[in-house]
């Protein structure tokens, strides 16, 4: 077994010390939280980065904890869509560690500064663990300390951020116990908790009631967590009050890991043949998925704080991961669309809610109808934020547009099968890419092109964020159009035709 | 085929030039002379591509392939791409002349601003020319539709910027049927190359599915502007006159019968055309195509001797001339299609000074409206000649160009037979409701007293900046007359076609590889 092997399961437990470390080296400095919080997830993501090329070039990893071979010892596997995610959910935690920075230091109250940071760190190790885990237990247990975590760090914000916190708390429980219903139906009928091992003692039982409940409750619950419309009401709330950098990492990573699991839960342990034995079942996830996105993209117009805007475009982008998901069934390019959506979305929705954070922290702007000027006020964030919410309505060659060319692509594929409703998920991405440009470029208008006193009075004066949280979002914003066209050429074939092979389902046509 | 990297190079002159815009917003002069330096740069690339097509090749230059199998980014030139491609660089060059010139006289604000996005503006013009697939073209669509909004609300007023919201919902709505129905092509035929005749194995597909496609590609292509969706581009009158010149008259509108053309004659191909009919037999595509082409020729010319803002009329000629392209287009004939590529670089030069003429007068006099503008011939002879002669040939009478391209559009009809006849009297109809209101502005700027007369006027022209160029593209529409004039005479004929940038050449070849 060669070092790269144990990785996966350093980069959680390097997480859980980190944050012990924090805890204790915090009393002494406080200024060292930071710094060990970075330097830890800094290591983490370049042991991403080998485990995504070991991944790429010599096979999955299987790690056996404690020596116990499955299905009796819990089993971390990873494999191509794991590396990725572990890539990217690390990236973002890198990067929005570094933004978060001084965001902290403005939004809370420095005796909290310690229990935030060992926090932050649980919940990136949490993260990494949900990642990495081939044991459907297991992630619960991951996935409760990502929740549990979460929840404290939305709090850490006081005021209002409690009521919104306890609304998620509510909300998610049910969606995480939701998921263990579904969890332990599957074993109730298995005797397995064992990923790899549920997806092959399942296929005698798919016509088992007992199977078919599991997978509604999983799909129910991880919709919760998702924040799926309409499943989405937490979703406002906890974006819009919680501290900047824990919004941007809620939004942009711990989605992402939602949408991994689903992914992972839908197709690996249910596996495609589930999905194919239920008529209907694919095509009432699309519709699901597609409400969602005009439902939220709807909501987003009725908006005037912009966090709270980009909660509800959150809401109406997860309808695209699930309308991805749900055309997988009939073509590879729904799967690969989700999939690309999870970095394109992370990137695009990170810059986002970072350009938000930074308006809030420089001049606490929340209301978009008072963001006359900021173009000028604040040039490089506002350039970020435009790049970004650019990429969001798919001007070409960003990264949205190079989603919903895979969806748009995927639904014209699938008319075999929905017939003309295909054309209406068709309709439905195109719609919602106008309905992004309504509410993105209202803000745009206003930053940039409406005329205020100041401007006319030529007393505006430059005070742009600092450089620690202006570099993630521009860095952010860069990649929002390098990804998109990255994914437009054949670069990333390689890693499409693994993860697609992983998850049962046939090459690209 | 010959590999190339000059295509690439193309764009790479104004995309580069953005950024070097935006780093000297301090340095006027300097940021200026890279805008000069990259119109410069990028014209006389295009021209270099000029012998090889001339030697019946194709230029190709690939970037990458994309995920999608058979389709990929990149360029191809051939002599119609090479057509719009030669306009719109010739005419930037003049233009960002024109630009500093006015900008200057005005003391407009956001000035780096403006050259950064005209920049853009240009980059996406010359990529929808040289692409090789509809997929790099939509890709360079939409960048145009983005980077053209700073420069119509560039006034910032709030009815520039519902001007520009405007804008945007009828040209990203477009830009949304535009990518379905690029997909909808690639789901059909696996492949979305521009080919020679269109592309085979389209004709495939069931009759309705083709049709609806057809339909979205026209509303995808709604930069052309054809009625009744036109009203954006009125409004986006707003704009300083450059943006009006170059993008309202040239590149943006321009790309958009461009992409029709590129429909009808590559994806399409002229023998479906033909066949695709929708109710009855006799309704085929081209028909409808001309029928709408027809309609918004004689309508938007009736709306434009309505409007007594100069540069709104000069709009309402720009959605009538557009027509004519698309007409030229839907007849699918010969000529018909000689006429429509031939009258892209035509009415783009002469199109461009009327607005540069109308830009100069409101700099010198600061007249916008017609009404007001008795007398103007006297106080700005030369500009006012400039706009005789190009009016002249927009109405079809030499010694511009405008006469040429009408000619052939004429002859198109006539070829096109049966009920494509109709499309003769509504050529000619038009031309004559181009005469009812252009002829009112000559009239009044030479004929017509200004009030309070008696004084002696002075000759007032605009600075040199905004008055070359001008004169230069009114020069060029004669030009381009005489070329063909004298193009016969064997011993002319080599100078004539190197002044006239080859065009007659360019246009003979393209239209053999569409149409046999």
């Amino acid at each position: 077994m060669t070092l790269i092997e144990q990785f996966p399961v350093l980069l959680v437990t390097i997480g859980v010390f980190s944050a012990l470390t924090i805890l204790v080296l915090g009393w002494r400095t406080k200024r060292s939280c930071f710094f060990i919080s970075a330097a830890t997830i800094s290591v983490q993501f370049i042991m991403a980065l080998f485990i995504l090329n070991h991944v790429l070039t010599v096979g999955t990893i299987h790690y056996w904890l404690g020596g116990w071979s499955p299905p009796w010892g819990i089993e971390y596997v990873v494999d191509a869509l794991n590396a990725y995610i572990l890539v990217i959910v690390l990236f973002i935690g890198l990067i929005c560690a570094i933004y978060a920075k001084r965001s902290v230091e403005h939004e809370i109250k420095e005796r909290k500064h310690i229990p935030f940071y060992t926090l932050f760190q649980l919940l990136v190790a949490g993260m990494c663990g949900v990642v990495v885990t081939g044991d459907i237990f297991n992630l619960y247990v991951f996935y409760e300390v990502v929740s549990l975590t979460a929840y404290a760090l939305i709090a850490s914000a006081g005021g209002r951020a409690f009521r919104a916190s306890y609304t998620y708390l509510i909300m998610g429980s049910i969606g995480i116990c939701f998921y263990v219903l579904g969890v332990g139906f599957l074993y109730a009928v298995t005797g397995s908790l064992n990923m790899h091992d549920v997806s092959l003692l399942l296929p005698p039982l798919y016509g088992n009631r007992v199977v078919q409940a599991a997978f509604v409750f999983f799909f129910t619950g991880l919709s919760i967590k998702l924040g799926l419309f309409p499943l989405h009401m937490w979703k406002p709330d906890v974006y819009t009050y919680s501290p900047s950098g824990i919004s941007v990492i809620l939004s942009a990573a711990m989605s992402t890991v939602t949408v991994y699991v689903l992914i992972r839960v839908i197709y690996s342990v249910f596996t495609l043949e589930f999905i194919r034995s239920y008529v209907g079942m694919d095509i009432t996830i699309c519709w699901i998925a597609a409400i969602g996105i005009i439902a939220g993209s709807v909501l987003a117009i009725m908006q005037h704080n912009l966090k709270r805007m980009l909660a509800y475009s959150s809401i109406s982008q997860m309808g695209y991961f699930v309308l991805g998901i749900g055309l997988s069934p009939i073509s590879s390019w729904g799967l690969l669309g989700a999939v690309a959506h999870l970095s394109n979305h992370t990137i695009m929705k990170g810059c986002l809610f970072m350009a938000a954070g930074a308006f809030i922290y420089k001049y606490g702007l929340r209301d978009i109808r008072d963001f006359e000027g900021l173009g000028k006020k604040m040039p490089y964030a506002s350039a970020a934020f435009t790049l970004a919410a650019i990429s969001m309505i798919g001007v070409p060659p960003s990264a949205g547009f190079v989603t919903k060319l895979f969806l748009i692509f995927a639904s014209l594929h699938s008319t075999d099968v929905f017939y003309g409703y295909a054309y209406v998920f068709v309709a439905v991405i195109l719609l919602s890419s106008l309905l992004n440009l309504v509410y993105f470029w209202r803000v745009i208008e206003r930053m940039y092109f409406v005329k205020t006193e100041e401007e006319l009075n030529g007393g505006i004066k430059e005070g742009d964020a600092p450089m620690s949280m202006l570099m993630p979002m521009l860095i952010l914003a860069a990649l929002s159009i390098v990804i998109g066209m990255l994914w437009l050429t054949k670069i990333p074939l390689p890693f499409i035709a693994d993860v697609l092979s992983e998850l049962g389902l046939g090459g690209l046509p | 085929m010959v590999e190339l990297m000059t295509p690439l190079f193309v764009i790479l002159c104004p995309a580069l030039a953005a950024p070097l815009i935006l780093l000297f917003d301090k340095k006027p002069n300097i940021r200026e002379g890279w805008t000069i330096a990259a119109g410069i740069a990028t014209f006389a690339l295009v021209l270099s591509m000029i012998p090889p097509i001339l030697d019946e090749e194709v230029i190709t230059c690939t970037f990458f392939q994309t995920l999608f199998e058979g389709v990929a980014c990149g360029f191809k030139v051939d002599a119609f791409g090479l057509i719009f491609a030669l306009t719109s660089s010739s005419l930037w060059i003049l233009v960002s002349f024109y630009s500093i010139g006015y900008m200057r006289s005005l003391k407009e604000h956001a000035q780096t601003r403006f050259f950064f996005s005209f920049a853009l503006a240009i980059f996406g013009a010359m990529g929808i020319a040289l692409s090789a697939n509809l997929l790099t073209m939509f890709i360079f669509y939409e960048i145009l539709t983005v980077s053209t909004y700073p420069l119509v609300i560039h006034d910032q007023t709030p009815e520039a910027l519902s001007a520009g919201r405007k804008y945007f919902a009828y040209l990203l709505t477009s830009g949304v049927f535009l990518l379905f129905a690029v997909m909808m092509t690639y789901t059909l035929t696996d492949t979305t190359d521009f080919t020679n005749g269109g592309i085979p194995s389209l004709g495939t597909a069931p009759r309705l599915t083709l049709v609806i496609l057809f339909f979205c590609f026209l509303l995808g292509f709604l930069k052309a502007a054809w009625m009744p969706f036109h009203s954006w581009l009125p409004t986006a009158m707003v704009a300083p006159t450059p943006v009006s010149a170059l993008l309202h008259a040239v590149a943006v509108v321009k790309a958009g019968v461009f992409g029709i053309v590129r429909v009808v004659c590559y994806i399409y191909g002229v023998d479906l055309m033909r066949e695709l009919y929708v109710l009855n037999e006799q309704l085929t595509l081209g028909l409808i195509l001309a029928g709408i082409a027809g309609f918004t020729m004689i309508v938007a010319n009736l709306f434009a001797i309505a409007q007594d803002n100069l540069k709104r009329r000069l709009a309402y000629s720009t959605i009538s001339q557009l027509s004519y392209i698309i007409l030229g287009a839907a007849l699918l004939t010969q000529d018909g299609i000689r006429g429509a590529m031939m009258h892209i670089p035509f009415h783009g030069y002469m199109k461009i000074t009327l607005f540069l003429c109308a830009g100069a007068i409101m700099v010198v006099t600061g007249k916008r409206n017609i009404s007001e503008m008795a007398g103007v011939g006297k106080i700005m002879p030369r500009t006012m000649l400039a706009f005789t002669i190009t009016a002249f040939g927009m109405i079809g009478i030499p010694p511009a160009v405008g006469f040429i391209s009408k000619w052939y559009l004429c002859l198109g009809t006539l070829e096109g037979g049966d009920i494509m006849m109709i499309f003769l009297f509504v050529l000619l109809v038009a031309s004559l409701l181009d005469v009812v209101y252009f002829f009112p502005i000559i009239h009044i700027a030479f004929f017509k007293e200004p009030e309070g007369a008696g004084k002696e006027v002075e000759v007032k022209e605009a600075p040199l900046f905004m008055l070359i160029p001008l004169v230069i593209t009114a020069v060029f529409s004669v030009i381009f007359f005489l070329a063909f004039v004298l193009r016969p005479v064997e011993m002319l004929s080599p100078y004539v076609d190197i002044l006239s940038l080859y065009v007659y050449k360019l246009v003979g070849i393209a239209v053999e590889n569409v149409i046999a």
